[in-house]
């Protein structure tokens, strides 16, 4: 078939382009030693001068981590990896904590500017303070392990919203760590959360007070710098009473031969009338066209709906990394509580991505909507993995579920793997999955009125993702549909 | 969690009766003479062993708990029938209307019952006839094809059932053949009848050569009170061109665990389809896996299951288009009341070279109580890219609308919801292209629903 080969051909076009973020920023780093034992733990929580209750905290989920066999259910497949050939702390070196974005170290700056991040400029936006017209974006940047810049923290501090450093949370709110922190991902969850948990080094912590409306997207970008360290953020987010908060994370890493390991714990919290809206776009390293290197992902994002009427919504866009294991999370407990996700998986060369979400339904009237959009080329594989469960009380619960994958190429996999229980009666779930391709009609019919083959596909997929990148705030709706352009540029099937 | 696999010398508990009973019984199974015979059921009870009964952490059977069944000691069923030889022809319930030719064969807890049974005539070369006979008859047809379509290590039952191999039905369709009336297999559990739970392995081997037709009705069914363990696996090879459908309802009683494992290797352009019943057992499960082993392949599988009180019944199919131009198309309904629970899981695969695949899965679920339960898995694996693939699945109760809009024109409440049952179970009956079988069926359900709550 002219058409397969074609694509082929297009896909592998794809694949010499080079990661358009790869460079590697030489900032001297303050490291733990190599490997994971007790002290490694013990060396983080010093470091971050932590209360006791936390290294115990630490200390009991390593010691429980050390019975735990690592998980092996997903569709994935990577050599066995060694946790003691890794670095479990780094941190840019600095000599006091710069109270302006003028006494960062200027290389760091340079490194967001290569991002097209540019901190300056977004301060200076932000300005504006009080006008409001303009959305602004406050950023927690994550360079390695610490947050060395948090920007508009006086802004938000006006409205009592609290957006900072985690380890800065440690040391100032104490109680709502200590509450909320391992409510929603236990240390004894999974593997790598409770990996996460002993050695998590840094993350955002976000406290948006009753009734408030945060008045900007709150943004951490974060970035994979040092070599062979892995990074273990852990993400807070409580909302209280009837406020709301829009979330944006957002990932870029520079290249590297070594994989690295990535493994995230982001708990969020909604309590009465409250929301959290989260959006992720994920472009680490994905590795060569050969799969050496790259990044792997293993994420546990979970959130909580404890409250009446509140509603946790997961966005994301995952282009990179070698291996995604990712299942962002609802559990709706309060009475009509809201569950959503949406995602665009896009997969290329030898990436393997296995992700999903869970939406369990507790309180009555809860409502999920899970649409799925996986797209695969080059030798890749995506999973789709998701579960819907409806518990006993849960009546008049409501799901629908959609996912789509599309495939380029005749060298890649797409899979589908929902599990869907229901035990309640009035509760009403909907499920459906369809595989294609990019149909020669659909690409006849672009080309015929002179849009180029590129054009076509990126048209095609777009489309084909609309309903999730329409989802994403403004901000990052702009670069997520370049990432698609850019993940599939010249695959015309 | 990670699944452990635990390979140790001495067999979990609830295996090991199994081992004594096959290690007993072994030596006076039938056709032992046959030294293939032989090897093959040593081979059975060496995978069983090493399978065991799965839990829960083996994905293939995360929703179905084998506990009940490996609590009861089921003894084999003694050769011939034993005490059960009383059961007579006249109370017989049959899926075909009496006074149509038809060819019947008859098996008592597993074994043949050449009094009960009506093989009728057939056309020139088809066989039609027990496992036990074709040892001596057709020996050299089951040594080629016994054991061989779908045999796994993810599967004890199918193990368990070669181990034990006795009985059964052998069909065999040389090249052209068609047999135009249906043959009607009854499948009777006595239980009670003998004192101890007893189990019994029967095995039906179908052999269809290139453009052949038959028609395979299964009738199973329970008699007695007591609890018994049926263990059915069908082979199915069929070549190419040929045509088989496959028809089953199952009404084993209440007590009783039914489990059937149906295999099927599809040559191009064979067509096959299959469809179950499921209404009886405590425990019961289908698992089909058709293999499309060729071009232009059509492979139909669909059935209704409608359970009450402390059923559990579990629906498992896995299509693997492992060649180009096929298309499969799946159709279950179900209908969950009382605490039972009922399983599905549906599993597409399209291998990397089965270009131009159209597949469609669709399982619906009816929960008629605040306590029924329906776990549901459709799954698509898929390695090709021009292909057309879906699932889709939903569960619910019945529509409030609708049953006012009934209940409007002055139809009674009971006689709304059956309505609107039969009516929802009907999408997956219609799938049955034999209309003496479906109208049966439809029967069959009509039936269910009068013995029910409104």
């Amino acid at each position: 078939m002219a058409a397969t080969l074609e694509t082929a051909e297009q896909v592998r076009a794809v694949t010499e382009q080079k990661y358009k973020y790869g460079f590697f920023t030489d900032i001297e780093s303050d490291t733990a030693p190599k490997g994971l034992s007790e002290d490694t733990v013990r060396f983080i929580s010093a470091r971050k001068e932590e209360p006791e209750w936390l290294l115990e905290w630490r200390l009991k989920a390593y010691r429980h981590w050390l019975t735990m066999e690592e998980p092996n259910w997903g569709k994935l497949g990577y050599p066995p990896i060694d946790y003691q050939d890794a670095y479990y702390y780094s941190a840019p070196k600095v000599a006091n904590k710069p109270k302006s974005l003028d006494e960062v170290d200027p290389e760091l700056l340079r490194t967001y500017a290569k991002l097209g991040i540019p901190l300056k400029e977004q301060a200076i936006l932000a300005g504006v303070e009080g006008a409001g017209d303009s959305p602004s974006i406050a950023v927690d940047a994550v360079f390695d392990s610490v947050s060395v810049a948090t920007t508009f923290k006086k802004n938000l501090e006006e409205k009592g919203i609290i957006f900072c450093p985690i380890s800065e949370a440690v040391q100032n709110h104490p109680e709502l760590v200590k509450k909320y922190m391992g409510s929603v991902v236990p240390y004894s969850d999974n593997y790598f959360a409770t990996l996460n948990s002993a050695v998590f080094t840094d993350g955002s912590f976000v406290y948006i007070p009753k009734g408030v409306r945060c008045p900007m997207e709150l943004s951490t970008y974060f970035r994979i710098n040092a070599k062979n360290t892995g990074q273990f953020e852990r993400t807070l987010i409580i909302a209280d009473e009837g406020s709301y908060v829009s979330y944006l994370e957002g990932c870029t890493a520079p290249q590297r031969d070594e994989n690295q390991l990535h493994a995230a714990v982001v708990e969020l919290i909604t309590h009465d009338d409250a929301q959290i809206k989260y959006s992720t776009v994920q472009n680490w390293y994905p590795g060569d066209e050969n799969g050496k290197g790259g990044i792997y992902n293993f994420v546990t994002k979970r959130g909580a709906c404890r409250g009446k009427n509140s509603k946790i919504s997961w966005t994301q866009v995952e282009t990179g990394s070698a291996i995604t294991w990712k299942y962002p999370s609802c559990i709706l407990q309060g009475d009509n509580s809201v569950g959503e996700f949406y995602s665009v998986a896009i997969t290329n060369n030898r990436q393997q991505a296995d992700t999903g979400t869970k939406m369990i339904h507790i309180g009555k009237n809860t409502k999920s909507t899970i649409v799925s959009k996986g797209i695969s080329a080059g030798k890749a594989q995506n999973t789709y993995r998701g579960l819907v469960k409806i518990l006993p009380k849960a009546d008049g619960a409501r799901n629908f579920t959609q996912c789509d994958s599309l495939l380029i190429g005749d060298k890649c996999g797409a899979h589908t793997v929902p599990y869907i229980e229901s035990r309640n009666r009035s509760a009403r779930v909907e499920h459906e999955a369809t595989t294609a391709k990019i149909s020669e009609d659909q690409m006849f019919y672009c080309q015929q009125r002179g849009l180029s083959s590129e054009d076509a596909v990126s048209l095609i997929v777009n489309g084909f993702c609309k309903e999730v990148l329409k989802e994403l705030p403004m901000e990052f709706a702009v670069e997520a549909q370049k990432l698609v352009g850019i993940s599939l540029e010249g695959s015309v099937g | 969690m990670a699944k452990t696999v635990t390979i140790t010398d001495t067999p979990a508990p609830a295996v090991q009766p199994y081992l004594d009973h096959h290690g007993r019984v072994a030596s006076s199974l039938p056709g032992g003479d046959l030294s293939w015979l032989g090897n093959l059921r040593a081979e059975g009870i060496a995978r069983f062993r090493k399978q065991g009964f799965p839990g829960a952490r083996v994905e293939a059977w995360r929703y179905t708990n084998l506990r009940p069944l490996e609590k009861v000691a089921f003894e084999p069923a003694p050769a011939g029938g034993g005490p059960s030889a009383a059961v007579s022809v006249d109370l017989l319930p049959t899926v075909m209307p009496a006074g149509q030719p038809s060819h019947r064969l008859v098996f008592v807890d597993g074994a043949f019952r050449d009094d009960l049974s009506s093989i009728g005539t057939l056309p020139e070369g088809a066989v039609v006839t027990s496992l036990g006979h074709a040892l001596n008859s057709h020996a050299d047809l089951l040594e080629r094809h016994l054991g061989r379509v779908g045999v796994t290590d993810s599967n004890p039952f199918q193990a368990l059932n070669t181990a034990f191999l006795a009985d059964g039905v052998v069909v065999h369709l040389p090249k052209g053949v068609a047999v135009a009336e249906p043959i009607e297999v009854v499948f009777i559990g006595t239980g009670g009848v003998s004192e101890k739970p007893t189990m019994h392995h029967p095995r039906i081997l179908v052999v269809a050569e290139a453009n052949s037709e038959a028609t395979l009705v299964e009738h199973h069914l329970g008699q007695g009170v007591g609890t018994y363990f049926a263990n059915h696996v069908t082979e199915i090879v069929a070549g190419e061109g040929a045509r088989l459908h496959h028809y089953k309802v199952q009404r084993e009683s209440t007590l009783a665990f039914h489990m059937a494992t149906v295999t099927a290797d599809l040559a191009k352009d064979a067509s096959y389809d299959n469809f179950v019943l499921t209404m009886g057992g405590r425990l019961s499960r289908n698992e089909i896996k058709p293999v499309l082993n060729g071009t232009g392949v059509e492979c139909r599988l669909s059935g209704a299951y409608m359970v009450n009180g402390q059923q559990h019944c579990d629906t498992t199919t896995v299509i693997d288009h492992a060649q180009p131009h096929c298309t499969s198309r799946e159709v279950y309904k179900g209908v969950i009341d009382g605490t039972a629970k009922a399983v599905f899981q549906g599993k597409i695969i399209v291998r990397p070279d089965a270009q131009k695949t159209d597949g469609y899965q669709l399982n619906r679920a009816l929960l008629l109580s605040d306590t029924a339960e329906i776990d549901s898995k459709p799954e698509l694996e898929i390695y090709a890219d021009d292909v057309k693939c879906s699932h889709g699945a939903t569960a619910g109760e019945l529509d409030d609308d609708q049953l006012f809009y009934l209940r409007a024109r002055g139809i009674d409440l009971e006689s709304a919801r059956n309505l609107l049952i039969a009516a929802f179970l009907a999408d997956a009956i219609e799938e049955v292209r034999i209309d003496t079988v479906r109208e049966a069926f439809q029967g069959m359900v009509t039936g269910w629903l009068k013995t029910q709550r409104a």
